[in-house]
């Protein structure tokens, strides 16, 4: 009986998710409702896990629940520790989920909500979910060592080598791109600049009431940090609206970035307790309280769609990043589809938390979906808006034009119509002076999320405030992993350079903290620098060049993955891997391609720099040309570094199925557990 | 207990998790110390360098 009754019910998930993607898919002409979307998305995510992870636990990787994990063998009470499963997923899942999902999903929806929709569920079942859930179970086996230990160990030193510089690389940009987001969002916002510059002084409050007065008191210190940050978005409606605070906090794009180049060094510098810790906290109190909000406003309002399921723009010729569908969607979305970035995450803390190897599934597999039905959200709040209103604000002035009647014109020819009435009566509503030219997806999310929380709750009334909450939280997000990112990387630089001269690598010696923090901020404030000068909005170049190096971080883990998974001698499953692999080697190196050598100076770099020299000189030529001209660089050296990873892998596989080679792996020893007994 | 009602306390116990809060009790366990200024103190130091490297991804 129970056994028909579940056939019934997943025959019935089936039939659902094939009507609701077909609906999603096929439908054209009228707008759809979000909950299309939401129920295809659920029904794939409900699916994928069903079936696919369940195949890949049980054939590809063979999950021992009888096997000791590095969590019970290594236990010391602090890193390695055993974890309830849903403690794990939440941690990992807080890890994982950041900007990207919100911001990547928004900027492709230039090419309308299909494309991203349908990469964004493909990607995430059949690629995202199954390298972190490989990754994860990958690094329990090896005592939670990680991704750059692994390609060393298990594809050789050129492997360890390249997962290293790649993650330099990406921290790098990703520091650029998410600070040229927060700079787009608050230039000429006093009411976004006094709220965020508040958060400072809140996070400083938090880490002295933390040590001073309440110590560990974490949730209730980030709970009155909640309430403060609350305060200073309401502040900040009254310090835009009086002249003289206005005036202070009305700050240009360059001036921002000077101010967010100095944050993010003292953010290095200063002990992590002060600012680092407290703000970490508070960004994840506030992300997860969102997302929450925002997944229920979604079902409660469930709002319709005026975005169409696909635009003229797929031809490649569309404002917000130069470039068809293929391959651009599919770096632009990486987060919620499949990040390179999320194998540093399970091959981190995470596996040395993990009791029994069979919770890998939905730690590793189920976070992925969670943070992908993040991405689904928001492609839904991007398209509720009018697609005039989108384009007027995610388009660059150097297309559409500088000034508002101009860009209305522009946007309406392309038969998308906006008038400059209609986005000055938004502006105010939202309590800004302007929307125009608000590059990067953060004030379009801000603009859509505020949209569906004020149906939901307030009204109109409260659009403002919404408006500016939305901005907060992907300020705070974004600032977050400003510090933490840069402190990362500091403490890689720090590491390697202590194989030079020792001094370097201690990570309390202060002239190495200050000379390596003023290393890496120097790094990405010169990309900041770079975006916050580039006529066409900075994003145009520096998100593809994000997402070409976040997903080839993946095609080196999906190298790592499949290796391992043809020296256990399952090279029948290695499709499993090794198809997200080709796709995702297929479309960064053709994206790569695109941005080094397409003729068209809206995207390929060179032809860019080409083009700026043979036009009129001006003051900044030099200094466009020099920057083009090192973006394609970068971008050839990442490449060349990956594909050397790929050879030297399929050198491995073929050594290896040949029999020239023994498949040696790296495995730690079994260990019976003893939780299976304790447990009965 | 049902399910029902394990899932508040499941829900506190992952919010102490992701908030350090479980950390800080199992360090004060281990050592066997009470909570104060200096145990927390203490307590941050040893976990400096470990929450400094913990990438938060994009």
């Amino acid at each position: 009986m129970n056994r028909a009754l579940s056939f019934l019910v997943w025959a019935a998930a089936v039939l659902l998710g094939v009507v609701s993607v077909g609906v999603v898919a096929i439908h054209r002409g009228e707008p759809i409702n979000a909950l299309w979307l939401v129920t295809a998305a659920t029904c794939c995510y409900a699916l994928g896990y069903r079936f696919y992870s369940k195949f890949i636990a049980a054939k590809v990787l063979a999950l021992d629940a009888l096997r000791a994990t590095p969590a019970e063998r290594l236990e010391n009470g602090r890193d390695f520790l055993v974890t309830n499963k849903w403690v794990v997923f939440g941690h990992h899942f807080a890890a994982i989920a950041g900007p990207g999902p919100l911001v990547g999903p928004v900027l492709a929806a230039q090419f309308g909500y299909l494309p991203g929709t349908l990469w964004v569920l493909a990607g995430a079942v059949f690629a995202g979910c199954v390298q972190d859930f490989v990754i994860l179970l990958f690094s329990v086996r090896r005592d939670g060592k990680s991704l750059t230990e692994m390609a060393k160990e298990e594809i050789g030193r050129i492997g360890g080598f390249v997962a290293y510089t790649a993650v330099i690389a990406i921290l790098i940009i990703l520091l650029a791109v998410a600070a040229l987001i927060v700079v787009n969002a608050l230039k000429d916002s006093p009411w976004g600049t006094f709220t965020i510059a508040m958060t400072i002084p809140i996070a400083l409050l938090m880490g002295l009431y933390l040590r001073r007065l309440r110590p560990g008191k974490v949730l209730e210190v980030s709970a009155l940090g909640f309430v403060l940050v609350l305060l200073a978005i309401w502040g900040g409606q009254w310090a835009s609206q009086n002249p003289a605070m206005a005036r202070i906090f009305t700050l240009t794009a360059p001036s921002l970035a000077i101010l967010i180049i100095v944050y993010g060094f003292a953010a290095s510098a200063l002990p992590v307790w002060l600012l680092l810790a407290p703000r970490d906290y508070l960004s994840t109190f506030v992300k997860l309280g969102t997302i929450g909000l925002l997944a229920i406003g979604i079902v409660v309002l469930h709002p319709t769609l005026h975005m169409p399921a696909l635009t003229r723009f797929v031809d490649g010729t569309g404002p917000v990043f130069a470039g068809k569908i293929f391959p651009f969607a599919f770096i632009t979305i990486a987060c919620g589809a499949i990040s390179g970035f999320h194998s540093l995450i399970s091959s981190g803390t995470t596996p040395k938390l993990i009791a029994r190897e069979t919770e890998t599934r939905v730690v590793g597999y189920g976070a992925m979906m969670a943070e992908s039905a993040v991405a689904v959200m928001a492609i839904i709040a991007a398209s509720v808006m009018q697609p005039g209103v989108y384009f007027s604000i995610n388009s660059p002035a150097g297309i559409v034009g500088a000034t508002a009647s101009a860009a209305t014109a522009t946007i309406s020819n392309w038969g998308f119509p906006v008038s400059p009435s209609d986005m000055q009566a938004l502006a105010r509503s939202v309590g800004e002076q302007t929307l125009f030219n608000r590059t990067g997806g953060a004030p379009a999310f801000a603009v859509g999320m505020a949209h569906i929380f004020s149906q939901t709750l307030g009204g109109d009334r409260v659009m403002a405030l919404w408006y500016h909450f939305a901005v907060m939280f992907e300020a705070l997000f974004i600032l977050t992993i400003l510090d933490a990112g840069t402190r990362v990387a500091r403490f890689m630089i720090q590491d390697a350079l202590g194989h030079i001269y020792k001094p370097l690598g201690r990570t309390s010696w202060y002239p190495s903290i200050l000379a390596t923090s003023a290393l890496i901020v120097a790094a990405w404030g010169f990309f900041l620098w770079q975006g916050v000068k580039d006529p066409l909005g900075g994003i145009n170049s520096l998100w593809p060049l994000f997402g070409i190096a976040n997903q080839l971080l993946a095609t080196v883990a999906l190298c790592v993955a499949t290796t391992i998974i043809i020296k256990q001698h399952r090279t029948r499953y290695a499709a499993v891997t090794l198809v997200p692999l080709a796709w995702l080697v297929a479309v960064t190196f053709t994206a790569s391609w695109h941005k080094v050598l397409d003729p068209s100076p809206r995207i390929g770099f060179l032809a860019q720099a080409h083009a700026l020299a043979a036009g009129p000189a001006t003051a900044a030529t030099a200094r466009l040309i020099f920057n083009n001209r090192l973006d394609a660089a970068l971008t050839a050296v990442l490449v060349i570094m990956v594909a050397l990873v790929l050879i030297e892998s399929a050198r491995q596989w073929l050594a290896v199925l040949r029999g020239r080679e023994g498949a040696q792996l790296k495995e730690a020893p079994f260990v019976m557990t003893r939780l299976a007994q304790e447990r009965g | 207990m049902t399910r029902l009602g394990r899932l508040p306390r499941l829900l506190l116990s992952i919010l102490r998790e992701i908030f350090d809060e479980a950390a800080y009790a199992r360090f004060l366990r281990l050592r066997q110390m009470q909570s104060s200024r200096e145990a927390y103190a203490a307590f941050l130091r040893e976990r400096e360098s470990m929450q400094a490297r913990r990438p938060k991804c994009c």
